[in-house]
């Protein structure tokens, strides 16, 4: 794989980025919009993720064996996207649940969570 | 037979993302994003991330369908034909993912262990926790590094994700429990505690 | 009411096990896949199947909002807490080899431990509570 084929991996994760982002800007429907969001967060997430693979590699946890022996290793895939995604898994749940509080409350207000009647609901005034 | 696995997979990220798309029925919708955030978790556990593939499991297969579901029930299940023509998003979205994709041509290749980002930061993290000849002492000395790294070099990141939930949480509760607006509302008032 | 019998005894065996479970992926995250973010989740969702199974009143009587909604707090409080007491040990914010001078590993390991104990806590307590928020607001119209 070391021709430009040996990028397939970002490509299909763009992919997946724009669909959720063509829900976003295509749909009126709110909670649509939150799903589309949801889809391309985990785009992103598959994007560090497949960054820090590595090759022939493992998952960076150590068997508890060659923890005190120190024997030879294999080699480890990187930790560091892993840490970094792991916080922004539950952060962005932390924000969808808001999002969805949000869109119980516009319907509370307006009767309905369809994007162009809601505005259209303001121009009334 | 890796990469054939990785190949299944994501074509059915793909296929998931499609029809969500053009499922019109949010009931629906949301259950096919369950099946999405499996099939990533899944993928992530083909990528050696299993902590990350834990979290997405539970948290984005679980808690937010469970949470979406709990909107639907309050609002609408279906949502309206789209109005507007899809040729100018479609437009947006190429050209968007026509440049992410020029983009990645500079991109490492797929596992590359020589790729810049596993030449920086990782090997030391890797260094101070996998003991050697050389380094008897151990820095942490845990087994999972991902936990070590979360919890320890990064913790002030941590506080700061933990504070960010702290917020958010307490964001949905004075959005959702406090008194319903007099105007819309038939009299249930069972909501409040 | 329809009493679904398959499903309440199903969720009655279940439930202790996913707490279990819970708190295993919380205390062996050190050496596991595993840690607070992913406990807290998981306990959270023992308490959403029983709220479906046994109804809202039945999770709020054994969860009891005010507790849970301070606990909150007290997640948050147990990590910066931490931090500090690292601080009054001599060292910086959040080292935790200063949690114990003699084995700064032990430190280390024993501030990991806690401070994923606080994450659990505050994700688990936030969870409960906005599914709470979500399901007992009851529907206009």
């Amino acid at each position: 794989m070391s021709t430009v084929w040996g990028l397939y991996n970002y490509w299909i994760v763009i992919f997946l980025m724009m669909t959720g982002f063509y829900i976003v800007i295509a749909r009126r429907n709110l909670v649509k919009k939150v799903i589309g969001l949801n889809i391309f967060q985990i785009a992103v997430f598959l994007l560090y993720i497949t960054m820090g693979k590595v090759e022939e590699g493992t998952a960076p946890i150590l068997p508890a064996r060659d923890f005190q022996t120190g024997a030879e290793l294999p080699a480890y895939s990187n930790p560091l996207p892993s840490v970094l995604i792991l916080t922004a898994i539950v952060v962005g749940i932390a924000t969808t649940a808001l999002a969805l509080a949000l869109i119980v409350r516009i319907q509370e207000a307006y009767g309905t969570i369809e994007e162009d009647e809601i505005l259209a609901r303001d121009r009334e005034g | 037979m890796i990469q054939a696995i990785d190949i299944l997979v994501l074509a059915l990220l793909a296929c998931t993302a499609v029809s969500v798309v053009r499922m019109r029925s949010l009931w629906a919708a949301v259950m096919l994003t369950g099946i999405y955030s499996f099939l990533g978790a899944g993928w992530m556990l083909v990528l050696d991330a299993p902590d990350v593939a834990f979290t997405e499991a539970s948290v984005g297969a679980g808690i937010a369908t469970i949470l979406m579901l709990s909107t639907l029930a309050l609002t609408s299940t279906e949502m309206k034909r789209p109005a507007a023509s899809p040729v100018f998003p479609l437009l947006i979205v190429g050209v968007t993912g026509a440049a992410l994709c020029y983009g990645t041509l500079d991109m490492p290749h797929f596992g590359d262990p020589n790729s810049p980002i596993h030449q920086h930061v990782a090997p030391e993290y890797l260094k101070d926790a996998v003991p050697t000849v050389h380094q008897k002492e151990l820095k942490v000395g845990i087994g999972n590094i991902v936990t070590t790294v979360l919890a320890s070099y990064r913790g002030y990141d941590t506080l700061g994700e933990t504070v960010v939930i702290f917020t958010a949480g307490l964001g949905v509760l004075l959005l959702l429990q406090g008194p319903r607006k007099a105007g819309g509302s038939d009299g249930r008032e069972e909501g409040a505690p | 009411m329809i009493v679904h019998s398959i499903l309440r005894i199903v969720a009655k065996l279940l439930i202790p096990y996913i707490l279990l479970f819970a708190l295993y992926v919380q205390f062996h995250g050190d050496y596991g896949p595993g840690g607070g973010f992913q406990a807290g989740v998981i306990f959270a969702a023992g308490f959403v199947l029983y709220a479906l199974i046994f109804g809202l009143g039945a999770a709020r009587r054994s969860a009891p909002p005010a507790v849970v909604e301070s606990l909150i707090a007290v997640g948050v409080l147990i990590f910066a807490g931490t931090g500090v007491v690292c601080m009054l040990g001599g060292g910086n914010f959040l080292d935790y080899s200063a949690l114990d001078h003699h084995d700064p590993q032990h430190g280390q390991h024993l501030g990991i431990l806690i401070v994923e104990l606080g994450v659990g806590i505050t994700v688990a307590a936030v969870m409960i509570s906005v599914f709470f928020a979500f399901a007992g607001r009851g529907r206009i119209r």
